[in-house]
């Protein structure tokens, strides 16, 4: 793998949606190339045949009745957000963020 | 006193709950303003749970198992009304409206919380510099970190401030700052305790622990805590074997495997590498079958790690928004609003993992990295796997070094190699624990790492506690 | 083979859909709080479905059931599947990351059979959770004038089936009529209300066109289809705009395009880039699904009747093809079981057919007693009642649940006997002997125009009681014409 470019950098915090001055990403992008280096390790193992573990304890089929339950959180969470209106949240313009 | 000699005192009257908080309080007092163990002391609220205890003594109700026994909570544990800060700028002064499943289990069992402890921001590091409230500092010599991201739970049961506390723990973050700080720090099997309530880092690493400054008050505490709750998917159905009754049933004729991979691992301290020998030969002068064995992929751990749980927690933390709670720095857009708030409300370190995890995920490279990674956690549980076969517990340095001086570590790859012998236990999913064993040659705490199979906490905590009665 | 009239000669639409479904049940994907629609703002809401921090998902074990149950009806395979982050920035999404299923979802394959018998294919069916919603304050309630938005999370985590159909619709009636079959398939199994104008049931259409012959064009997405005409008018307006674009040398951009019902038009949404990164990953929070065969079998076992069987079942009874209109609209109108039964009692099949299919779109219609339906039948068939009669006593069998013969009675409809008939019959030809030497004289033709003035003569005697038919026979037999 090449090793990780400023522009790649940049792409990934506008993706993380964090928003860094040049000089940030000066300081991150070779410290997060070191990282990935460090990690060339695995990256270079071959294990095509090696299946995944995306949870260490092996259960399934997890699940709950279907009862309702009210919370009771609604009036706590309102008065701690940070702007409501109308019993809502209440955020600025949503234009140009529409999945 | 121990966790659980202060309980039998208060269940018999014979101590109150009050005077034990009261005594709790003066320690801290004494003490923390030099050490910063807390993000906030809860004196008011603990003081009046105690009188509670005593009003249940008093009326011959049973106040529980740890009736009286002051307890610190990381953090990045969700108690009712009280902020939850991750000891991020991003969530200051928010209080969640519900409790962690173990707050509310603490409190059924007559734990009193006496304050939220100072953590790495949002639980990624490995010596609590990373707190946006500022560091805590090791009470064996306040020039020296005490270890992260629990530092701050760690030096509360160090200096006394608590005889108990919980950490988080997803690469060692229980583990390493007990052994720095000279305390029992226990991870247990993933899902053995309910995640509910904990502030995730990383979903498939996390788990809750106690601190103690005996294995058999971890024990005890690890009991209370532990346990099947159905708001947690990932957690263990399987009935909780009990741990206390059996600790000191000795260690003759359990197999005991030196990890080579980590006992020999890139940095490990000369004097660190001498305690874990005397470790072994303690364990063997009580009847236990020490030997080295391999566990090949562990060497892959550290890479594995830095992929998997920054691309977890990238995800984990997309939530802080500034849309329903914590920090909004206002802007005329929503997508202006995400930026500057997140910008404004995480440190480095949590914006490097972020975006290493993100870059991990993202299209082109999930296969090459996260995806890559999730495999060498299966040849990890397999080398384990294999080992258990042959041996009962596993041992270990829990840190390459004594504790180092504040600041010492700026390179984040340094850093992060303080987590080389602790995180493959996470990766697989299995217990460890790490017990004070001597000091090094700087006279600082070292620990030595305990690592059991899955769902084996019992011979883990039993090899523990003969480690401990050996110093005795 | 095209059936895109709308289209110039020559051209061709491919359409495919995607449908959202609300599943009907009594809490959320992976909280206990209530999936109710209409509830006071934020009313039905908890730590997990607001993604507090520390909050964790528990799966729903009905909203599994009724997924499986739903691929079952569409015969797809059910499999292990897996959840997964599909991650994003959006205030209606509170963890920003929706956890759905990408690689491994529950239901694969399958396919759904329009009335028509037109086979469409299933490509897959997927569990995943809604968002909240979003209220665009100033502007006139449009996203891209709003001063601010509020968003309401009581839909946000409530359970959802996504179904995906292969591209195999051809023109905006088939389009429509799968939007309606389907619909008619979750009703019937129960899996959801499916109520477009209430959102429980969301359709996006995939459409794109091409010269006929030549390979397939880009497609753009179409959203806020709020009904089955708006369905209708959006797919053809947009291949009309489409075919436009491509005629004028122009291309066809990829992207997502917002249906406006006032203006009859699509507007750009969104552009289309190469693929949004949503970096999928495996849920970490919950576990696979692993359904058992006994499982697949139960749900196969407890599968209603569906519209398709329903409508091959009245058509073997009535003797015709299951995509007869009559047959079509019975089964649509949940009025099968009745069409069956009286059937099946002796009634005519055509007859019963006919009344369903133009006069008993009325509510009420499903409990009418088969009996009665029967009885008013065979009234009509042995001449009892004529046509216009037997409409009339069936409206008020709606309304008022009595027998026919007795609603007949009541408004003396009693048809004439033949007895009774034969006298009025003997007194018009008497009162007109002019007209009845013409009509025996005369030609076809001739008595064809008389035919109508003797039987004017007699209804107007009878007081509209007179069969037509038995009449106009009586008639010929008086004149001496047989056959």
């Amino acid at each position: 793998m090449a090793s990780l470019s400023r522009e790649e950098v940049a792409h990934v915090a506008k993706l993380a949606r964090l928003e860094l001055t040049d000089e940030q990403i000066d300081t991150f992008t070779p410290q997060l190339a070191a990282i990935l280096e460090h990690a060339a390790d695995v990256e270079a193992l071959d294990l095509a045949d090696v299946p995944p573990t995306s949870h260490p304890y092996p259960l399934k089929n997890v699940w709950r009745p279907d009862v309702p339950r009210d919370a009771g959180v609604r009036d706590a969470v309102l008065a701690a957000a940070p702007a409501t209106q109308d019993g809502m949240f209440l955020v600025p313009s949503v234009l140009g963020e529409a999945p | 006193m121990t966790a659980r000699a202060i309980a039998a005192a208060v269940r018999s009257g014979e101590r109150s709950a009050r005077s034990v908080v009261e005594e709790h309080l003066a320690a801290i007092d004494r003490r923390e303003a030099e050490l910063h163990a807390f993000n906030l002391v809860t004196g008011d609220e603990a003081l009046t749970a105690a009188d509670a205890i005593d009003a249940q003594v008093a009326a011959g109700e049973d106040p529980g198992p740890l009736a009286g026994v002051p307890i610190a909570l990381k953090d990045n544990l969700c108690t009712t009304g009280i902020p939850t800060t991750c000891s991020s700028k991003i969530l200051e002064g928010w209080r969640p409206p519900y409790d962690a499943t173990v707050v509310e289990r603490l409190s059924a069992a007559g734990a009193i919380s006496v304050g939220k402890t100072n953590l790495d921001e949002f639980a990624m590091g490995s010596s609590t510099e990373n707190s946006a409230f500022g560091p805590s500092k090791n009470p064996h010599d306040i020039t020296k970190v005490p270890g992260g991201s629990s530092g701050g739970s760690a030096v509360a049961v160090a200096a006394g401030f608590a005889p108990l506390a919980l950490g988080s723990d997803t690469g060692g973050s229980i583990r390493q700052p007990a052994a720095l700080c000279g305390v029992v720090g226990v991870k247990p099997t993933y899902g053995r305790v309910s995640r509910y309530g904990l502030v995730a880092f990383a979903s498939s690493l996390d788990q809750i622990g106690p601190f103690a400054t005996t294995v058999a008050d971890a024990a005890a505490l690890y009991e209370v805590i532990a346990g099947y709750d159905e708001r947690d998917s990932t957690s263990i159905p399987e009935a909780l074997p009990t741990v206390l009754d059996r600790l000191d049933e000795g260690v003759s004729g359990l197999r005991v495997g030196l990890v080579t991979e980590l006992c020999q691992a890139e940095g490990i301290a000369p004097d660190v590498a001498t305690r874990v020998v005397a470790a072994a030969e303690a364990l063997s002068a009580a009847g236990a079958k020490v030997e080295e064995v391999s566990v090949p992929a562990v060497i892959y751990g550290l890479s594995a790690y830095y992929l998997i749980a920054p691309a977890e927690a990238s995800s984990n933390l997309a939530r802080y928004d500034g849309v329903r709670y914590g920090l909004r720095v206002d802007a005329p857009t929503t997508g202006e609003m995400y930026d500057r708030t997140r910008t404004a409300g995480f440190g480095a370190e949590v914006e490097r993992r972020i975006m290493l995890g993100t870059y991990a995920l993202s299209a082109g490279y999930y296969d090459a990295y996260y995806g890559k990674a999730q495999k060498v956690r299966t040849l990890i549980i397999r080398d384990f796997e294999a080992a258990y076969e042959r041996f009962d517990v596993l041992l270990s340095p829990t840190s390459p070094t004594t504790a180092f001086t504040l600041g010492a570590k700026a390179d984040p790859l340094a850093m992060y190699l303080n987590d080389v012998c602790t995180i493959p236990s996470n990766l697989a999913g299995h217990p460890a624990m790490s017990v004070p064993f001597g000091v090094g040659a700087d006279g600082l705490p070292v620990g030595i790492q305990v690592m059991a199979n899955a769902l084996d906490e019992v011979t883990m905590f039993r090899v523990a506690a003969a480690l401990e009665g050996a110093l005795a | 083979m095209t059936d895109s009239s709308v289209l110039p000669e020559g051209w061709g639409m491919v359409i495919g859909l995607e449908v959202h479904c609300e599943l009907a049940t009594a809490t959320k994907l992976f909280c206990r709080c209530a999936n109710n629609f209409g509830d006071l703002p934020n009313a039905n809401t908890c730590p997990t479905c607001l993604g507090l921090p520390g909050s964790l998902p528990v799966l729903n074990e009905t909203a599994v059931e009724l997924a499986m149950r739903l691929g079952r009806a569409l015969n797809s395979e059910i499999n292990r599947s897996v959840f997964s982050r599909k991650n994003y920035f959006y205030p209606d999404q509170p963890k920003d990351y929706q956890v759905t299923q990408y690689d491994l979802p529950t239901n694969l394959g399958g396919h759904l059979d329009l009335p028509s018998g037109l086979r469409i294919g299933i490509t897959r069916a997927h569990i995943e959770e809604d968002t909240g919603k979003l209220n665009h304050v100033g502007g006139g309630g449009r996203i891209h004038d709003a001063d601010h938005s509020l968003v309401d999370y009581n839909r946000s985590g409530v359970p959802l089936v996504e179904i995906v159909s292969e591209a195999d619709m051809r023109s905006s009636e088939q389009a429509k009529d799968y939007a309606s079959e389907l619909r008619a398939i979750l009703l019937a199994t129960g899996v959801s209300d499916a109520k477009m104008e209430e959102g429980s049931m969301r359709v996006d259409a995939n459409v794109s066109v091409h010269k006929l012959g030549e390979p397939w064009g880009t497609r753009c997405e179409i959203k806020n289809l709020n009904s089955l005409r708006s369905l209708g008018r959006a797919i053809d307006h947009e291949a009309l705009r489409q075919v436009d674009l491509l005629d004028n040398g122009e291309t066809v951009r990829q992207e997502t395009r917002h249906w406006d019902e006032a203006s009859g038009r699509t507007g750009t949404l969104r552009v289309k880039e190469d693929a949004d990164d949503y970096r999928y990953f495996p849920e970490p929070d919950l576990v696979p699904l692993e359904p058992s065969a006994e499982d697949i079998a139960r749900i196969d076992a407890a599968l209603p009747k569906l519209p398709a069987a329903r409508r091959g079942s009245l058509a073997d009874a009535a003797g015709i093809a299951a995509t007869e209109g009559g047959v079509v609209m019975a089964v649509e109108r949940g009025l099968d079981d009745l069409a069956l039964a009286a059937i099946g009692g002796g009634a005519d099949a055509a007859r019963v057919l006919t009344h369903i299919e133009h006069n008993l779109a009325v509510e009420g219609a499903e409990s009418l007693s088969a009996e009665h339906f029967t009885a008013l039948v065979a009234m009509e068939t042995s001449g009892e009642l004529t046509a216009t009669q037997a409409k009339t006593v069936l409206a008020e069998m709606v309304t008022s649940g009595q027998a026919p013969a007795d609603i007949a009675q009541a408004h003396g409809f009693e048809a004439l006997d033949t007895g009774a008939l034969e006298g009025i019959v003997d007194g018009v030809i008497a009162a007109h002997p002019d007209e009845w030497e013409q009509f025996r004289a005369g030609d076809d033709k001739a008595r064809g125009k008389l035919t109508g003035f003797f039987m004017g003569k007699v209804m107007h005697a009878s007081k509209g009681q007179a069969d037509g038919k038995a009449a106009t026979a009586l008639l010929r037999t008086k004149a001496g014409i047989y056959g």
